[in-house]
């Protein structure tokens, strides 16, 4: 077994105990609610998007240092990017941590993508996977969402 | 287990030594260092449970209540002598009244579905309590969508016990069934069944026992307790998962409609009609987990030959050390069980996700549950979104309660504000 600390790193437990763009946004352009069933955990993602580009991103809700900390890391590099460099993010993320091979991504996008290096630890330990991306489906739930809020539940 | 063997480990009454107990539980031999606090989810298995299953394969396997040949005969008796074990375990009368289902879960829906419909009306009412877990609220849910029955709940007092008074308040002239558990799951609250069937039959409800997690650890006595149905499962009590068993009293289950068709439950099958056989046969169609419910016995005969006083006694003296050491960790937070706390020590550490504790006591080998635990309507009582929970069993003692505090402390550290 790994070193517990290589998955509370300490940018995770500082995050987790501190959380950033821990709000919400009075009048967001997208929300969504994520929920993850086998914990009882919820967070909800608020959008304001600015034609294609996200203006601002915040969340409320409950949850463990990694699901907190993951979500409050999203918030901070998605200020500013387009819906689509959110999308490929993403996907970057998700595969990072799932396991499977990362797509590549452009050069200043990459970059940005390391700042989530801290929370890929989940991979070894396949309960804690949804904490690190309950936020993102969230996310993801929201920009496809009309706005007026949707729900996403984590996959077992 | 041999006698010889259980001389070693529990030599007389009220001596009770887990530890060399655990050499009876392979699990530990092969995880060495596994501090298992999480036998209310499910206990593990004693070697006698484990080789008695083996071997009714390997010996006296074939399908019951058919052939005429004498293994068939032979593995028919093995089967209905599981049933025996039950009655005696819960000193039923009969035990015809000893119907085998898949789990406590199951054992539930069957009343639900069963007896439900046939006996109740819309108006009517269903008691349950906060306490419950979801298993004995769900069912309840999906009857009341289906025939506008009513769901009641009684509420719990300040201490996380029962509320009495609040509970004689719900039982009405409409109350036809109180549904209750017998031992919270996720507090660990002893309920006091036997006056809640006085009281409940008093108006003329029937009463159903959720048994899950009491049945491993208290006596249960049907008949002295006068309840109408006891649910359990066989996984808690040291028995194979798959298994779980309905007590319902014998006039009541010949009453009941069958619940599933199929093999088995009948007596006589054409086009236009079958009859059905009588309980418990009713109730159990098609092929059975024959070799759970054979295992049950033998996880039956494991906690008899032990003891069942000694069962209480031991985990009464570790809930109570649980409880006075946990008590000691700054900013832990029992969850109040009332009353009578017994083998469940469920907590809130502020500040501390329960996800993180338990990856913390992981790491040192220490095995709890995390999370709502299946009683969220509870939770939101505590206005908590989940606890960790230490559930004990007969192979814990002192030592893993020690380690569990340990454990906790690390955790405090590494997450504390």
């Amino acid at each position: 077994m790994m070193d517990l600390r290589e998955l509370y790193q300490d940018i995770i437990l500082d995050h987790g105990r501190h959380p950033r763009n821990f709000r919400k946004i009075e009048h967001p352009t997208h929300l969504a609610h994520g929920h993850n069933p086998l914990c009882g955990d919820r967070v909800t993602v608020y959008l304001s998007l600015d034609g294609d580009r996200i203006a601002d991103v915040a969340f409320q809700g409950r949850g463990c240092a990694i699901s907190t900390a993951a979500a409050s890391l999203m918030t901070e590099i998605l200020q500013g990017k387009t819906v689509e460099e959110a999308r490929a993010l993403f996907a970057q993320f998700r595969a990072r941590v799932t396991g499977a091979e990362p797509a590549a991504l452009p050069e200043p996008l990459a970059e940005e993508a390391e700042r989530l290096e801290p929370l890929t630890g989940v991979k070894a330990y396949p309960a804690r996977v949804k904490c690190a991306t309950l936020s993102w489906h969230a996310l993801e739930a929201a920009l496809k969402s009309d706005g007026a809020g949707a729900t996403v539940k984590t996959e077992w | 287990m041999t006698t010889a063997t259980l001389r070693s480990v529990h030599p007389g009454p009220g001596r009770f030594d887990p530890r060399a107990l655990r050499r009876e539980f392979p699990i530990f031999a092969n995880n060495p260092g596994l501090v298992f606090l999480d036998s209310g989810a499910s206990a593990q298995k004693p070697r006698a449970v484990i080789d008695r299953i083996a071997d009714y394969y390997r010996t006296d396997y074939a399908n019951v209540h058919r052939g005429v040949y004498r293994l068939s005969a032979r593995s028919t008796q093995l089967f209905e002598e599981a049933r025996e074990k039950v009655q005696h375990f819960l000193n039923a009368a009969d035990p015809r009244e000893i119907v085998f289902v898949r789990s406590t879960t199951e054992a539930i829906n069957l009343v639900a579905q069963s007896w439900g419909p046939a006996f109740l009306k819309p108006g009517d009412e269903v008691l349950v309590s906060v306490l419950e877990h979801h298993s004995n609220i769900v069912p309840w849910q999906l009857l009341r969508d289906r025939i506008g029955i009513r769901l009641v709940v009684a509420p719990i007092d300040a201490t996380g016990g029962l509320d009495l008074a609040g509970f004689e308040a719900r039982l009405s002239p409409r109350t036809r069934l109180v549904a209750m558990t017998h031992l919270a799951n996720a507090t660990g609250a002893v309920v006091p069944v036997a006056t809640i069937v006085q009281m409940a039959h008093k108006r003329g409800a029937k009463v159903l026992i959720d048994g899950s997690q009491a049945a491993p650890r208290l006596p249960v006595d049907v008949q002295a307790l006068g309840c109408d149905f006891y649910a359990l499962t066989g996984h808690k009590a040291y028995g194979p998962t798959g298994i779980g068993v309905l007590y319902g009293r014998y006039d009541l289950l010949s009453a009941m409609p069958p619940w599933q068709g199929g093999g088995e439950m009948i007596l006589h099958v054409t086009f236009d009609k079958s009859e059905y056989q009588d309980p418990p046969h009713r109730f159990e169609a098609g092929t059975p987990d024959i070799s759970g419910a054979i295992g049950l016995g033998a996880a039956i005969d494991f906690i008899e030959e032990l003891g069942r006083d000694n069962f209480l006694e031991h985990e009464e003296a570790l809930t109570g050390y649980g409880v006075d050491r946990l008590s000691r960790i700054g900013g832990l937070k029992l969850l109040g069980a009332g009353q009578r706390r017994l083998g469940i020590l469920s907590f809130d550490m502020d500040g501390v996700h329960p996800h993180d504790i338990a990856q913390v006591l992981d790491q040192r080998h220490v095995a709890v549950r995390a999370g709502h635990h299946c009683a969220q309507p509870l939770m939101e009582w505590f206005g908590l979104s989940g606890t960790t929970r230490a559930s004990l069993g007969v192979y814990n003692d002192e030592r893993d309660i020690d380690e569990l505090a340990a454990a906790i402390e690390a955790a405090r550290e590494m997450f504390g504000r």
